[in-house]
């Protein structure tokens, strides 16, 4: 469905600076399959998004490919990226969904609006029927539609937009960080449903963006882990949150951080994307780190990493001795 | 010790967002309030932190009830309490420096010579490196700001805290940070915690006690409360 290969953005800044927000991306998205991007905020998983969508600003230059079906996204005209792709293709379900929506309009005349941009119904009878069965597809209660956003809560603004991004039908949901700020509950019940619709229509796929790993867990097939601009893990989901864990040194930092686990921080900060080092950007915060660090460890298999923790090693990254390079 | 006794509050009188809630915090005791987005527990969040007057009940400060709240409450009062919000953005003055920002509360209160030995050292407790000191909120990322946030929370050297949903837009490794950062503290001053969150198991793993909004507040329950605004 989604392929996208080599993938790179780079910000170029006044005084020529370039902020590397995303490098050398490799992930396919295949139907009936959600993915979920994890990582820290800044890590360069919004901009990744913002270019499959063809909405990076001005300043931002970007290489290799990211084929939707025969379509390159990233080297389609806007015209096409908005007549045939945004709504149409790739449904996106935003972050913050009461930014999303329109204040002032109801839910029910926004959806009336998309299915008239999106969907060949016409007359107002039909409108209003497609727009309810739009609304019911998302679980939005139909006897809610008339109200305006600030009207609803968090949960069913979710729904909202979710019912917004699912009217054109499009192959490819992109949920952009969408549990952000939600009750744990309301969190189970969002990525629930956008599984369902995943599931309900097995050509769907579903690419979510998250810094939730237990929303990851929850809805994901596989994972892809980003740090400072770079897939460094990318994992079956079942084998990542599962016994085996995770092989990359920060994805297990990450996964050690959480309060079910040891609540451990990683030590330090992630680097500024402006100033990466020539290697590893991970090797200032990571314990397995040695010499062969200084240059970049490609992503090879399933994780991008010099010394990886063995699957069925539990221990974690801090305590670990690196293993022998050799073995 | 702090205690919340039958407090009603709200923006409306006629449409309370809080309905007789009653808790304690013992001192050194860390208390993790729990309860799901628009219940009202970020209010009485405020309330416990003097930063918005209820409409009804006591709140008792070590034994003595508080009479003002905001600018008119006491000096004494006032920094005694360090607060974390949410939302970073919202509560950090845009055009401040991050150094400033964590100074604030020293210049406010008069003590700018405090500055320059403790800012450098609450700056590397909270994780932040000098080179970001010297940044603006546009310029750093969201669990940076959080960062310097909490350290301008820790400033005057409160005797309690309220960390309001503190960790709900970080990830889990900056969460993990800045909560044993706050343990630090506690640790090393005594300090008591009110953590206001609607994650019970980063609430059970960071308390002492996590008691939940509906048995805090049992009235609140049936006069439903409609969705907050901007909670
Ligand atoms: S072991 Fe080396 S390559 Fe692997 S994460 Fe650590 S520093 Fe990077």
């Amino acid at each position: 469905m989604l392929s996208v290969r080599g993938l790179s953005v780079r910000f170029l800044l006044p005084g020529g600076r370039r902020i590397a927000a995303v490098t050398d991306a490799h992930f396919d998205v295949a139907p009936g399959e959600c993915l979920a991007l994890i990582g820290e905020s800044g890590c360069g998983k919004s901009v990744l998004v913002s270019a499959l969508l063809g909405l990076l600003p001005a300043n931002a230059q970007t290489a290799g490919s990211a084929l939707l079906g025969d379509l390159d996204l990233l080297t389609a005209d806007e015209r096409t990226l908005a007549r045939t792709v945004r709504g149409r293709r790739i449904g996106l379900v935003p972050q913050s969904p009461a930014a999303h929506l329109t204040p002032v309009r109801t839910i029910r005349s926004q959806l009336e609006e998309t299915v008239a941009q999106l969907t060949g119904v016409r007359g107002r009878a039909a409108l209003r029927t497609a727009a309810e069965r739009a609304a019911e597809r998302a679980a939005f209660p139909v006897d809610h539609l008339d109200r305006h956003p600030h009207e609803l809560s968090g949960g069913l603004a979710q729904r909202a937009a979710t019912a917004l991004a699912l009217v054109g039908g499009a192959p490819l949901l992109l949920a952009d960080e969408p549990t952000t700020g939600l009750d744990r509950d309301l969190v189970d019940r969002t990525v629930d449903e956008l599984r369902r619709h995943v599931d309900a229509d097995g050509d769907r796929a579903l690419l979510m963006i998250t810094h939730d790993l237990a929303a990851a867990e929850r809805v994901a097939d596989r994972v892809a882990v980003m740090y400072a601009g770079r897939i460094v893990e990318l994992a079956d989901a079942e084998a990542f949150f599962g016994a085996p864990g995770p092989r990359h040194p920060y994805s297990r930092g990450l996964l050690d951080a959480l309060p079910d686990r040891a609540f451990t921080p990683i030590p330090g900060m992630p680097p500024e994307l402006g100033a990466l080092p020539d290697g590893c950007a991970f090797a200032a915060r990571c314990g397995r780190a040695t010499d062969l660090c200084a240059t970049l460890a490609p992503l090879t298999g399933p994780v991008a990493c010099h010394h990886p923790i063995p699957a069925h090693d539990g221990k974690s990254p801090s305590t670990a001795a690196p293993e022998d390079i050799r073995a | 010790m702090l205690e919340l006794r039958a407090i009603t509050a709200g923006y409306d009188r006629r449409a309370p967002v809080v309905r007789d809630a009653s808790l304690t915090v013992a001192p050194g005791e860390a208390v993790g309030l729990l309860g799901p987005s628009g219940c009202g527990k970020s209010t009485l969040a405020r309330v416990a932190a003097l930063l918005h007057r209820p409409d009804a009940g006591t709140l008792l400060l070590d034994g003595t009830p508080v009479r003002h709240w905001r600018h008119r409450a006491p000096r004494a009062q006032r920094t005694a309490f360090g607060v974390v919000f949410q939302q970073p953005r919202l509560s950090a003055d845009p055009r401040l420096r991050l150094t400033d920002l964590i100074a604030e509360p020293l210049r406010a209160t008069g003590r700018r010579e405090e500055i320059p030995a403790r800012v450098p050292e609450l700056a590397d407790t909270v994780g932040l490196t000098p080179d970001l000191l010297t940044r603006r909120p546009h310029e750093v990322s969201d669990g940076q700001l959080q960062r310097a946030c909490l350290a301008r929370a820790l400033v005057l050297r409160p005797r309690w805290l309220i960390c309001d949903e503190m960790t709900a837009m970080l990830d889990a490794s900056t969460t993990a940070a800045l909560v044993a950062v706050v343990e630090d503290y506690r640790a090393a001053t005594g300090a008591g915690l009110l953590a206001v969150g609607h994650d019970r198991i980063l609430l059970d793993r960071w308390c002492d006690r996590t008691v939940h909004w509906d048995t805090v507040a049992p009235a609140g329950k049936e006069g439903a409360v409609p969705a907050t605004p901007g909670r």
